[in-house]
């Protein structure tokens, strides 16, 4: 066991971070547009550094980099408080995906686009009446004359109004059981047969889109991984949204958990036995999701196959930030429900975090059923 | 950066692992703890493996390894819930080994290495220490008392037999007393750290044995028709179990690298580690009876003995709200004025 970082590991961070410090950005503007654009010019940036597509291999524009380096990433990212990427799901889910199911003129194709943020990704699985059951999705396609015909609806896609291309996933096969019948498509957005929705959350504001579909057109060459093969496709790209955001997201937490303790040092709170003990309680939790997701990234570098560290973070995470963001309204006493520039937007959005990428509850079934081995309800 | 065991600590581990399930049937575990005693051929045993000695430096006799390996045996001791007085020999062994002088190094240490001269540390706050491990039975106590330290012979302090919940271990009340050589080379306080994450160690082993009685329950036991653990009321609350279990080791073995590589970190990661597995021993066990219902409340059953220890523990070497206080304090809620002591 060695908890320090190897030479090329440590060679790499401070690389890494001599160039954030020379190449960080400044503050976003304001604005939705702006911001946007903002973030398109910095994920070229870094992609011309080579450091978008990290973990792609190296003839695809990435580093090849290990599961290390990229929570080395994750964490200097956070650290240095730099914005976050315009493309995050081409780079993180459809990036990979392409690159593990899709056919070589898919990966001529598509990848260079992603990287560069020249082509926004969204992703189309959610439906109104499949949520965590996904797999009983309804929307269809239907082959004619060459292509596929797409009618359905998708809800929570992400950038859908800047987005070119869809990750869909869609019922090909009405009679073959529910896991069997889907296929894994790339749609085009911007097309007469898609209609995109806001969609207004609690916070006020609208991250998340519905998608309508009327006979949208998708040319057979669009599939990926094969007709009736979608199942396979998406688990993959699920499993990448969960590796290695457990470093990055326990440095998040650390620095909210130091504007947390400065709060309470306004608040005149920070000697008083009960908030230094829920304060205290939150940091170690910060630094078990930490460990933890390390001790995960051990196993998986020497097994190549994820265990339930990610399933674990993700759900130990929602439950901390929900907590933490908690505990800033207790502090700031008869005066938490006034909008109050850091903690409000926060504490309500916090609330889709055990919701978001696997609900708190199926998290635990996967750890209740595939890791302790008990049997399943279904 | 690699979580992974050496080869030569996965021996450790699989060791004593297979040692203590053949040593430590339930049966005898039972029956020395509704008696109160410790198993001596066991102990001799534990002796010729090394284990007293095993982070005791060669030039004393020991083996010279580290809180590492030292955590190792002891998350093995507590998953078997072997009643022995290895945990507070090696507390003992460890405010010496940091804080004696040459000679005093050399006159004790050997003794605690192989087991044949124990110690123990008598942690003294308001005058006395209430709950010491094995005090009636050591050759020396270590008597701590804020940044002093003193050793005395067996017989010296006065030591009184206390009642506790936790029949797996033997303690006594012990107060100061007697003339002591006092150890100074270093301040004796800071081997406060390596105990409390030897004891989370335990506490870790405790809570995986414990999550693994309740599992195998689920597994069988059969209500409405089929396996309870199939119901989410309990599999999720056994995926808590795991995710506390979990939490808990990856806490308690930073701590036990930083004892070793990084003793700076050591202070702030031992009092994480003890606050978590604190909590996280005693509300796994607790819901592990839950999970057992009815037959878990029995005496006939083995899990209190793992609950009870889980209790104790937490209580050793500072509460889960003392370490969560020291973490507040480490991590930037420092205090204007220091505490009244």
């Amino acid at each position: 066991m060695d908890l320090t970082l190897s030479p090329q590991e440590q060679a790499f961070r401070d690389e890494l971070r001599g160039w954030l410090d020379e190449n960080h950005p400044g503050q976003e503007p304001t604005g939705d547009e702006a911001a946007f654009e903002f973030r398109k010019d910095w994920q070229r940036k870094l992609a011309d550094a080579q450091y978008a597509g990290l973990s792609w291999p190296s003839e695809y524009g990435g580093r090849g980099a290990s599961l290390i380096e990229q929570a080395i990433f994750n964490e200097e990212m956070v650290r240095a408080q730099a914005p976050p990427l315009a493309n995050v799901l081409g780079l993180v889910m459809g990036g990979p995906v392409v690159i593990a199911h899709g056919s070589e003129e898919q990966k001529q194709r598509y990848l260079k686009p992603i990287l560069t943020a020249e082509e926004i990704w969204c992703q189309g699985f959610s439906e109104p009446e499949s949520g965590s059951d996904l797999a009983s999705l309804k929307t269809k396609a239907v082959k004619s004359n060459g292509e596929w015909l797409v009618t359905g609806q998708k809800v929570w896609t992400t950038f859908a109004h800047e987005s070119k291309w869809c990750m869909l996933v869609a019922r090909t096969d009405q009679d073959a059981p529910k896991h069997k019948g889907l296929t894994y498509f790339l749609m085009d957005m911007e097309q007469e047969g898609v209609q995109v929705r806001p969609l207004r959350q609690i916070t006020g504001e609208a991250e998340f889109n519905e998608i309508f579909m009327e006979e949208a057109r998708i040319p057979d060459e669009n599939v990926v991984g094969g007709v009736g093969n979608g199942w396979t496709v998406a688990i993959t790209t699920l499993m990448n949204e969960r590796a290695g955001l457990g470093l990055g997201s326990a440095i998040a937490l650390k620095i909210a958990l130091g504007q947390l303790m400065e709060l309470a040092r306004e608040q005149g709170l920070d000697e008083d036995p009960i908030y230094r003990q829920k304060i205290a309680q939150l940091y170690i939790e910060a630094e078990c999701l930490r460990l933890t997701a390390s001790r995960g990234l051990t196993f998986t570098m020497k097994t190549g196959i994820p265990g339930p560290e990610g399933s674990l973070a993700k759900w130990q995470w929602s439950d901390t930030n929900q907590a933490l963001t908690e505990l800033s309204m207790d502090l700031l006493g008869d005066e938490a429900p006034i909008v109050h520039p850091d903690w409000t937007y926060r504490f309500l959005r916090a609330r889709a975090n055990s919701i978001e990428g696997g609900t708190t509850e199926i998290l635990k079934n996967i750890v209740a059923e595939r890791v302790l081995g008990l049997p399943k309800l279904r | 950066m690699n979580f992974e065991y050496t080869d030569d600590q996965q021996a450790i581990k699989s060791t004593a692992h297979e040692f203590l399930e053949n040593r430590m049937k339930p049966e005898k575990r039972r029956e020395l703890a509704e008696a109160g005693k410790y198993d001596d051929a066991l102990w001799a045993e534990m002796c010729e493996l090394g284990w007293p000695g095993i982070f005791i430096g060669e030039e004393h006799e020991g083996q010279g390894l580290g809180v590492l390996e030292l955590c190792i045996l002891q998350e093995e001791l507590g998953y078997a819930l072997a009643p022995s007085p290895f945990f507070s020999n090696a507390a003992a062994g460890l405010v010496i080994q940091h804080a004696g002088s040459d000679e005093q190094k050399q006159r004790w240490l050997p003794g605690i290495a192989s087991g044949e001269q124990r110690g123990t540390v008598a942690w003294v706050r308001n005058g006395a220490a209430p709950l010491v491990p094995d005090a009636d039975s050591a050759s020396l106590i270590v008597l701590l008392d804020g940044s002093n330290a003193t050793v005395v012979e067996a017989g010296s302090a006065s030591v009184e037999s206390v009642d506790t919940i936790d029949s797996t271990r033997r303690f006594s009340r012990v107060e100061p007393g007697g003339d002591g050589d006092s150890l100074d080379a270093a301040d004796p306080s800071e081997a406060l750290a390596p105990i409390a994450t030897a004891l989370s160690a335990e506490l870790v082993g405790v809570a995986q044995r414990s999550m693994e009685m309740a599992v195998e329950y689920a597994k069988e036991r059969q209500q409405f028709g089929r396996p309870i653990g199939a119901y989410q009321g309990v599999s999720h609350r056994c995926a808590q179990m795991m995710m506390e279990t979990e939490s808990a080791r990856s806490v308690t073995l930073y701590a036990a690298w930083a004892s070793d590589h990084e003793p700076e970190s050591q202070d702030l990661a031992s009092s994480m580690a003890k606050a978590y597995a604190s909590d996280a021993g005693w509300r796994v066990s607790a819901a592990s009876l839950q999970v057992h219902g009815g037959i878990g409340f029995t005496w006939e059953h083995d899990l209190h003995f793992f609950l009870k220890r889980a209790k104790a523990d937490g209580h050793m070497f500072g509460t889960a709200g003392e370490h969560r206080d020291r973490v507040a304090e480490l991590a930037g809620l420092a205090r204007r004025e220091p505490a009244a002591a």
